[in-house]
C-alpha cells in the first residue's frame, strides 16, 4: 500500500490512540465496559493495522513473532499463576482473598486486575499470531485484483 | 452472490448491527466484544484469508434443493423453541431467578467493582474465564501447527514440494 498516502499518514496518527484506548479499556474494565478481551482485541488490531497499511516486515520489526508467541503463553501462565499463588497460600484456586488476606476487597481488586492483564496479553497475542499466520504465506491474489 | 469480498463485508456489517442490538438490550460489554471481535478483528482475518485463496465462489453443481429444506427445517424449529421461552425482561425467567440476584446483591459488598459484568467474569466465574483463556491460547497454538509447521516442514525436504 506504498501508493495511499492519506492511509499512511492516518494509521500513523491513530496506532498509538488505539494503543492508549485498549489500555485504558483494560484498566478500566472495572468501571466501565470491557475488560481483557476487549482491551487485547484493540490491542491487537494496532499491530495490525499497522502491517496492512506499511507491511508485515515493519510490523515483525516492532514485535517480532517468537514474542508474539510467548506473549500469547504469558498471559495464560500470569491467570494461572494468580490462581496458584491463592492455592499456596492456603485458600482455593482463585480465590482472591488470598492476594490481601486483611482486606478481601483489595484482594479481589488486585485479583481481577491480574486476571484481567492474563487474558488481555493472551488475546493480544493470539490475534497477532493468527494475523502473522496469514499474512507470512504468499498472496495469490495482486492488490489490484481487489 | 458469488463474490466472496461482498460476503465477507456484509458478514461484518451483520455484526456491527448486531453490536448495535445488544447495546439496545443494555449489554454494552457484549456488544463491545462484539464489535471489536465480529465486525473488526475476524472481518480482517477472513480478508487475510481470502487474499490466499480466490474472490470468487465457485458454482456448485448439485442441486439447491436440500439444502433449502434443512434451512427451512431448522429455522421453523427455532422458531418453535422461542414460542415458550419467557418474554423479554421478565423477572421470573429462569436466568434471572437463579444466582442473577445474588450476584447483583453481594458484588458490591463482596467485591466492590462497580461493573458487575467484570466481577462476575474475573471473580465468581473465574474458572471459567480461565478455560476461556486456554481456548483463544489452543487457537493460535492450531493455527501455528498447521500453517507454520506446513511451512517448516516443507522447507526441510524441499524435493517432495512440487
Amino acid at each position: 500500500m506504498r501508493h495511499h498516502l492519506i492511509l499512511r499518514v492516518i494509521t500513523k496518527l491513530l496506532v498509538g490512540p488505539i494503543m492508549l484506548f485498549a489500555l485504558y479499556v483494560q484498566f478500566h474494565g472495572d468501571y466501565s465496559p470491557g475488560g481483557g478481551f476487549q482491551a487485547g482485541v484493540i490491542m491487537a488490531v494496532a499491530f495490525i493495522i499497522y502491517g496492512i497499511v506499511f507491511s508485515l516486515d515493519h510490523v515483525q520489526r516492532v514485535l517480532p513473532p517468537w514474542l508474539v508467541h510467548k506473549l500469547s503463553a504469558l498471559g495464560v501462565l500470569i491467570y494461572a499463576g494468580t490462581g496458584l499463588v491463592s492455592m499456596f497460600t492456603g485458600y482455593a484456586f482463585l480465590d482472591y482473598t488470598a492476594l490481601s488476606p486483611d482486606h478481601p476487597v483489595h484482594g479481589q481488586h488486585y485479583g481481577i486486575l491480574l486476571v484481567e492483564l492474563g487474558v488481555g496479553v493472551t488475546v493480544t497475542g493470539v490475534m497477532v499470531t493468527i494475523y502473522y499466520a496469514f499474512t507470512s504465506r504468499t498472496p495469490i491474489m495482486s492488490d489490484e485484483a481487489w | 452472490m458469488r463474490s466472496l469480498f461482498a460476503v465477507v463485508m456484509l458478514s461484518g456489517v451483520f455484526s456491527l448491527l448486531s453490536a448495535l442490538l445488544f447495546v439496545t438490550l443494555d449489554a454494552v460489554d457484549v456488544a463491545f466484544t462484539e464489535a471489536a471481535v465480529g465486525a473488526g478483528i475476524s472481518t480482517v482475518l477472513i480478508l487475510g484469508t481470502l487474499a490466499l485463496t480466490s474472490r470468487y465462489e465457485q458454482p456448485s453443481k448439485r442441486s439447491k434443493v436440500i439444502p433449502l429444506i434443512v434451512v427451512l427445517v431448522t429455522g421453523a424449529a427455532l422458531f418453535y423453541g422461542t414460542l415458550d421461552m419467557p418474554n423479554f425482561g421478565d423477572p421470573n425467567a429462569a436466568a434471572q431467578t437463579h444466582v442473577a440476584p445474588e450476584y447483583l446483591l453481594q458484588s458490591p459488598h463482596e467485591i466492590d467493582v462497580p461493573n458487575v459484568v467484570t466481577a462476575v467474569l474475573a471473580s465468581y466465574r473465574g474458572y471459567d474465564t480461565l478455560g476461556e483463556t486456554a481456548v483463544v491460547f489452543t487457537a493460535a497454538v492450531g493455527v501455528l501447527l498447521l500453517i507454520n509447521g506446513l511451512r517448516r516442514r516443507r522447507r526441510r525436504n524441499p524435493k517432495k514440494d512440487t
